[in-house]
């Protein structure tokens, strides 16, 4: 069996705000469930179906449903870091294939820059029972040069350079700037961004994300329900998802698991790349963009950073537009997790309501690509085929 | 960045009842792999169960101490710079770790390297690397 066409995305909302200081954890998911819905021509008592992440409060999703009063026959709490939500939409699409549910919400929220400012000290992702932190943290590890390490050896077997690196970041201004509620809406130039602090060698400031507060939401449904809805709605076409780690020790930093994910999910989509017409691709930093791009196929390993180079990544003159909401290093990256985003401006863009000066003219195929976790380690990579209806 | 790189203390490891013979014999200058006696196979890092082949016949074995930098980065957002690097073991796996007593723009990949064992902020020697001896032509 095949998700192909057996589901619909109808509804999508991104939270406005970047910074909330006044709105609890709970209060963004109810923000922006209640937004999805709204934006699908739903109702609460509609909703059989609910997604969230470990980071919703409570025990998976059982406080959430509590909150918002929800009744649903199908609930999934899972977590494979940002790409968590990619995965939901292609496992809303199994159940509702199986019959198990009609109508699923995924939800995910996160409040960093108001828990930083309240005095809350980051909390250590994992107990120190997990195996592998003993052999990482002393050494101090964080994500920044864990991505940097990936950086660094791209660079040395391919020849990418900083101002390719760069280039990431300037595309990603550049759409920034027509999106009203992004972060940073500032244009940038690949010598600023090369002016931008060294953080860890090869990133600079610019190469990193920003931390965002706030949060989406997505509404999945069955072909049925979509069939009665007033908005457009865009089919999920094909799945991958997969998860590469340091293998025991034999590492290879140069590709990710965007090669397993997209390969599975251009098979089931029967598509291939040449035939996307916007792609969104997880911009946790520049190199990740680079090597994902590699890996599903835009183009071949080590051309990455010339791909993007000279405006490759904007709309309108590039090679391939991607992230045209400003992605996660310009716009929005709610609690350090970029796929819920991702996933909200591909559908954007394929309903033709991306910011007028980005939007990609008949735009019929979109990709979503998320990644979880840190490409110098471990990692979980997703990707999502979607077409207009 | 021409300071020399080793003067951060690193924070102490956490192991469990699984990993603290890696530890003590960090603590006595030894770097241990991983080793199982199914297939054969190296692994870091050292564990009970094998990542090759699930075989729970694994035992740690020393390790030469010698590699190679596969990658590394030196760490600006920091009190004190470090550099944290992946080093490829003469044994075949590649292990995280420090690069220490040289500057940061003398690390280069592919450089050979050597195992030292750095006190931590309390707990058991973390192994680290600085550049192999030359010897003298
Ligand atoms: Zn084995």
């Amino acid at each position: 069996m095949s998700i192909r066409n057996q589901a619909c995305i109808a509804g999508i909302y991104e939270h406005p705000t970047r910074n909330a200081k006044d709105i609890s954890l709970a209060a963004l998911h109810g923000d922006v469930i209640a937004g999805a819905l709204a934006d699908a021509g739903l109702g609460k008592d509609d909703v059989d179906g609910f997604f969230c992440d470990s980071d919703a409060p409570g025990l998976g999703a059982l406080s959430m449903l509590d909150y918002l009063g929800l009744s649903v026959r199908h609930v999934e709490a899972s977590e494979s870091g940002g790409a968590t939500y990619l995965s939901q939409v292609a496992h809303a699409a199994e159940a509702i294939a199986a019959g198990k549910m009609k109508v699923a919400v995924i939800s995910m929220a996160g409040r960093p820059r108001a828990d930083a400012a309240a005095g809350g000290v980051a909390p250590r992702p994992f107990p120190p029972s997990t195996p592998d932190l003993q052999f990482e943290l002393p050494y101090g590890a964080e994500l920044v040069n864990e991505y940097a390490l990936a950086a660094m050896r791209h660079m040395h077997d391919f020849g990418t350079t900083a101002e390719q690196l760069a280039w990431v970041k300037v595309a990603a201004s550049h759409h920034a700037q027509h999106n009203p509620h992004a972060m940073l809406p500032k244009v940038v130039t690949v010598e600023e961004v090369l002016g931008s602090p060294m953080i860890a060698d090869p990133l600079h400031r610019m190469d990193c994300c920003i931390v965002s507060d706030g949060g989406g939401a997505i509404v999945v449904v069955s072909p049925d329900i979509a069939a009665g809805l007033k908005r457009p709605v865009v089919k999920v076409l094909g799945h991958g998802e997969a998860v590469k780690h340091q293998n025991g020790g034999r590492i290879d930093l140069t590709f990710s698991a965007a090669a397993f994910s997209g390969a599975d999910a251009f098979a089931e989509a029967g598509i291939v790349p040449s035939d996307i017409d916007y792609a969104s691709i997880y911009d946790s930093f520049t190199i990740t963009v680079i090597t994902q791009l590699e890996d599903l196929g835009f183009c071949a390993k080590g051309q990455g950073g010339r791909f993007v180079a000279d405006g490759g990544l904007i709309s309108g003159v590039g090679r391939l537009p991607v992230n045209t909401d400003g992605g996660g290093l310009c716009n929005n990256h709610p609690g350090y997790r970029g796929g819920m985003t991702k996933i909200i401006e591909a559908v954007r863009q394929l309903r033709g309501e991306a910011a007028p000066q980005v939007q990609v003219k008949d735009c019929r195929l979109a990709l979503a690509q998320a990644m979880g976790g840190s490409l110098g380690t471990r990692h979980a990579a997703a990707t999502l085929i979607l077409e207009r209806h | 960045m021409t300071d020399r790189l080793g003067d951060r203390i690193p924070a102490a490891p956490e192991p469990t009842v699984e990993t603290v013979g890696y530890w003590q014999a960090a603590d006595s200058h030894r770097l241990m792999i991983g080793r199982c006696r199914t297939c054969g196979e190296a692994h870091f890092y050292p564990r009970a169960r094998c990542p090759r082949c699930l075989s729970a016949d694994t035992v740690l074995e020393q390790a030469e101490g010698a590699g190679t930098v596969y990658s590394y980065s030196i760490m600006r957002r920091a009190k004190v710079p470090y550099a944290i690097a992946y080093v490829t073991l003469s044994e075949g796996p590649t292990m995280m770790t420090n690069i220490v007593g040289c500057a940061a723009d003398d690390i280069r990949i592919g450089m050979p390297v050597s195992v030292v064992f750095v006190e931590s902020d309390g707990g058991h020697r973390v192994p680290m690397f600085e550049p192999a001896v030359i010897v003298a032509e």
